[in-house]
């Protein structure tokens, strides 16, 4: 049985109409006197469209902010590669758009399970944070007379995304990175890059300060602020195969769960449909295509599971558009989660294609058809170019085959309404936190939600934070961060001591197999406690057989892999108990035995209507559920139909 | 598409640190599918060498889908290897023969010490935008999105510049080691657009003196960058940047 607190977390939204919470709460926090903002520091780690927005614009404010990063430069955050777009309530295309339309939308779309007060922040601050962009020289796409472009995305009947071609993403990560640069130039941003983060420093419970190694050189160090935000992304690469980039890992968010701060909803991981199907053992990672293609492109099986028959050689009355079929007002843009089901649906029936099975096909024949080759390059010829790369496929003549891949983690760190956690002073934004797409996020606002709280909230909420509390100056050798350094270089020290037989690599890939087969696309009891137990003993072989060659202090990837690793070995397990709490299917999380007689997802409000957040009783050990209830005055949960 | 496998030899430049001597060395790897991407190719290496208790390479790659712009390597001499608009990490092993001898180097530029093995240290691309690639606006209230309309055409002509992934490709593959392409997309990107216009002066003239304090060569005019950039920036920014400075110049009243 879980161990339940008996005390209701309480997530700190302000009372009063939803449509004004943050408005008035905005005049209720407290201020930082302009002249006093300079003598507080931030700790801001990641630098992605969050943390990057983050950085910049509480430096912009006047706080002096360290900013950290694990890559080479702070522009190759994994928020660069978002390819489709980003969604805000502008209705300029005046098809019935607005702000509560787009906060319904993404609530219905994350199935009831976010914070309704956040969702509604969010839908509000979209529009300013298109017109931040273009006024940093974001090249959004446009119409011949000079207006913004839009174009449609699942989950929606509105036409309210943004995009740069397909790599919007992209651009609005360097705008970011360019204001952070221009912070960096004058001066009010210190940057590190090549650094991660292995610790948090806190002083009588507060958050003070992190733990970083530097990985060009090895060497830890100790760095103290005021407060501590915290933008590291999601923890997708738990599968081992997902579309996030290799380094993308959950160790400061895990630390971080272990110094107190709690995980919420570690069992919502989205299942993007449309990527790229694995292709060999030796495969290092997924590739998505953008879910923008299925505004034009076509998902279809053969109606028969042995037809054999070229794509092109199977006609119309041969093919099953299956998502056409089952869901006809939303089509082949229903959202992710039910694309994601519905492709595993068909090929666990036997219909898949590819030499695997486990592929369907995304096919732009009507569209090219219809539009001409031309229009279908302008709006996606980045991604049939890369497309044709990987696969030596020409995507112009020959459906697409695509499967669906791990893509992005809802979970996250517990925070409050202020984006702080639990822990005083530690403040989680963007993919790392949990707040606001519930169980399943909908295409297009995961950008939007790391900008809104790099650039809009979070500027605002650590104001209050740093104005109500006082603060001593923490020096670097403090007795803590000298103790937190300790910690760090005996985790270090036991990895490098190992001298086992396998390689990082290998205990990683199993991982991912076992988290995939039992928390992946379906989950059930007997396979989640299965995974449970498989994980168990996975852990402590990596312990006693794990080989990592070199020196601790200096430039070593094997050690870096491996002390990611080592975190996703505990983490994984916390998602399992999670998914295994969770005795209902909602969003991204579908559990078999929780299922209408059609296969439909079937959610239980009345016993799971909760934020479940878990806090660490020690590696192995039962963490301790703490729920925080959740309520819709203002979109009544319905099941969610896209028929 | 052909399942074959291949059987290579990749002699690799190994470097233990920016202080130490490299050196090539040879290794043997056999039965590799020709659906690998390049990357995965030296995963399998590295999972060899562990094996056989020897350091793996160390090589930059982070996202594996050509936008980050974190991976390099001069393949055969090329930057990014033989394929156009590809990067190293979307590079496929059908591109090779079996039997072939491939040589894998960082990427060469003194602006671009050497960490350990293929990994170089590109810090510098980061303090040329920070002399001046940016739009000097706060957070805050910017007018709306539509306040300011920009051509379509204009808008694509500044996208294509903005395309580029600061790989360091068009430094690593220019005999001079400039970073002419890379400098001048961005000033491109942000001269066609209005919204750059205010800071045009300053911004041509603090990246280029920025670009010469690290250490990168002059343009003379090969276009070499232009063949190698994954991201098929057009060197007709390079002329770009040469009227923008040309014209900054002149004007210039500081």
């Amino acid at each position: 049985m879980v161990r339940v607190a008996s005390e209701i977390l309480n997530g700190r939204v302000p009372e009063g109409p939803v449509d004004q919470i943050w408005d008035k709460h905005r005049f209720n926090m407290k201020l930082v006197n302009p002249a006093n903002k300079r003598k507080f520091s931030v700790i801001v780690v990641g630098t992605g469209l969050a943390g990057g927005a983050a950085a910049a614009s509480m430096a912009e404010l006047g706080y002096h902010v360290k900013s950290f990063c694990y890559q080479d430069s702070p522009r190759r955050a994994h928020s660069i590669a978002a390819q489709g777009g980003i969604n805000a309530a502008k209705n300029y295309p005046n098809d019935g758009d607005s702000i509560w339309r787009l906060f319904y939308d993404t609530v219905k779309g994350g199935d009831y399970r976010a914070r309704e007060a956040n969702v509604y922040r969010l839908a509000q601050i979209s529009n300013n944070i298109i017109d931040q962009c273009v006024s940093q020289g974001v090249p959004f796409a446009r119409e011949y007379g000079g207006t913004l472009a839009n174009r449609s995305f699942g989950g929606a009947q509105v036409s309210r995304t943004f995009y740069c071609r397909g790599q919007t993403g992209q651009q609005l990560l360097l705008g970011a990175y360019q204001a952070l640069m221009r912070q960096v130039g004058l001066g009010k941003v210190e940057m590190f890059a090549r650094r991660e983060m292995l610790d948090l420093i806190t002083i009588d419970g507060v958050a003070r300060g992190i733990v970083v190694r530097n990985l060009s050189t090895g060497k830890l160090e100790a760095h103290t602020a005021d407060a501590v935000v915290l933008c590291t992304g999601g923890y997708g690469n738990v599968y081992y195969l997902s579309t996030n980039a290799k380094g993308c890992n959950v160790t400061a968010a895990w630390r971080c769960h272990k110094k107190g701060a709690y995980f919420a909803n570690p069992c919502y991981t989205q299942i993007h449909p449309t990527c790229i199907p694995v292709s060999g053992d030796y495969q290092s990672k997924l590739t998505l295509m953008s879910e923008s293609l299925r505004n034009d492109g076509r998902v279809w099986v053969p109606k028969n599971a042995d037809d054999s028959r070229r794509p092109s050689d199977i006609p119309e009355e041969d093919r099953d558009y299956y998502l056409e079929r089952r869901y006809p007002s939303f089509g082949n843009l229903v959202p992710r989660d039910v694309a994601s089901r519905a492709a595993k649906e068909r090929c666990d029936a036997g219909f898949g294609v590819n030499d695997s099975g486990l592929a369907v096909y995304l096919d732009f024949r009507d569209a090219i058809n219809r539009d001409g080759e031309d229009t279908i390059r302008k709006k996606y010829g980045n991604l049939f170019h890369m497309y044709h790369k990987i696969t030596a496929e020409d995507p112009y003549q020959v459906p697409m085959k695509i499967f669906p891949a791990v893509h992005y983690t809802m979970g996250g760190l517990w925070v409050d309404y202020q984006l702080m956690s639990n822990v005083p002073g530690l403040f989680v934004c963007g993919e790392a936190n949990f707040s606001d797409h519930g169980a399943n996020r909908l295409g297009a606002s995961a950008l939007m939600q790391g900008l809104s709280d790099g650039y809009f909230v979070i500027p605002y909420t650590i104001g209050d934070h740093l104005a109500r509390t006082k603060f001593e100056h923490i020096p670097e050798d403090h007795p803590e961060c000298l103790a937190a350094i300790q910690n760090a270089q005996s985790r270090i020290d036991q990895l490098m001591s190992v001298q086992g037989r396998r390689t990082v690599d290998s205990f990683h890939r199993e991982l991912g197999l076992i988290m995939w087969d039992h928390c992946g696309m379906a989950r059930n009891k007997t396979g989640l406690e299965t995974a449970i137990s498989q994980i168990r003993d996975l852990r402590e072989e990596f312990w006693k057989d794990v080989r990592v060659l070199g020196e601790g202090e200096s430039l070593n990837q094997s050690l870096e892999k491996a002390g990611r690793v080592a975190d996703f070995l505990e983490f994984g397990e916390i998602m399992c108990v999670d998914a295994l709490n969770r005795e209902e299917s909602c969003g991204g999380h579908f559990r078999e035995e929780h299922q209408t007689e059609d296969g439909e997802a079937k959610r239980n409000d009345e016993d799971y209507s909760y934020v479940a957040a878990w806090e660490f009783d020690g590696v192995g050990e039962e963490p301790t559920l703490h729920k925080e209830p959740l309520t819709f005055p203002n979109v009544p949960p319905t099941t969610r139909s896209y028929k | 598409m052909s399942d074959e496998t291949l059987n290579l030899t990749l002699r690799v430049w190994r470097q233990d640190n920016s202080d130490s001597e490299g050196e090539f060395r040879d290794y043997k790897l056999s039965g590799v599918s020709t659906h690998m991407s390049f990357l995965e190719m030296l995963d399998v290496l590295n999972e060899q060498l562990i094996e056989a208790g020897e350091m793996p390479v160390a090589f930059d790659h982070d996202c594996r889908e050509g936008i980050c712009g974190m991976c390099s390597l001069m393949i055969n001499g090329q930057a990014h290897g033989p394929d156009n608009a590809t990067t190293t990490c979307q590079l496929h092993m059908r591109r090779f023969q079996d039997g072939d001898t491939i040589v894998i180097e960082p990427w060469r530029a003194a602006a671009f010490p050497v960490l350990r093995d293929l990994v170089v240290d590109r810090s510098a691309f980061d303090r040329i935008i920070q002399s001046g690639g940016y739009v000097s606006t706060n957070t805050g209230n910017a007018p709306d999105g539509n306040a300011i309309p920009i051509p379509g055409k204009v808008q694509e002509v500044a996208m294509d510049a903005a395309a580029c992934i600061g790989c360091g490709a068009c430094v690593a593959a220019c005999k001079n080691a400039s970073a002419m392409l890379f400098v001048s997309a961005k000033v491109s990107q942000l001269a066609v657009l209005p919204q750059g216009h205010a800071e045009r002066t300053g911004r041509v003239l603090n990246m280029v003196a920025q670009m010469d304090e690290e250490g990168f060569g002059h343009c003379t005019n090969t276009s070499e960058c232009e063949a190698a950039c994954p991201a098929e920036i057009s060197v007709s920014n390079i002329a770009r940047l040469n009227r923008e400075y040309v014209r900054a110049t002149l004007v210039n009243r500081d």
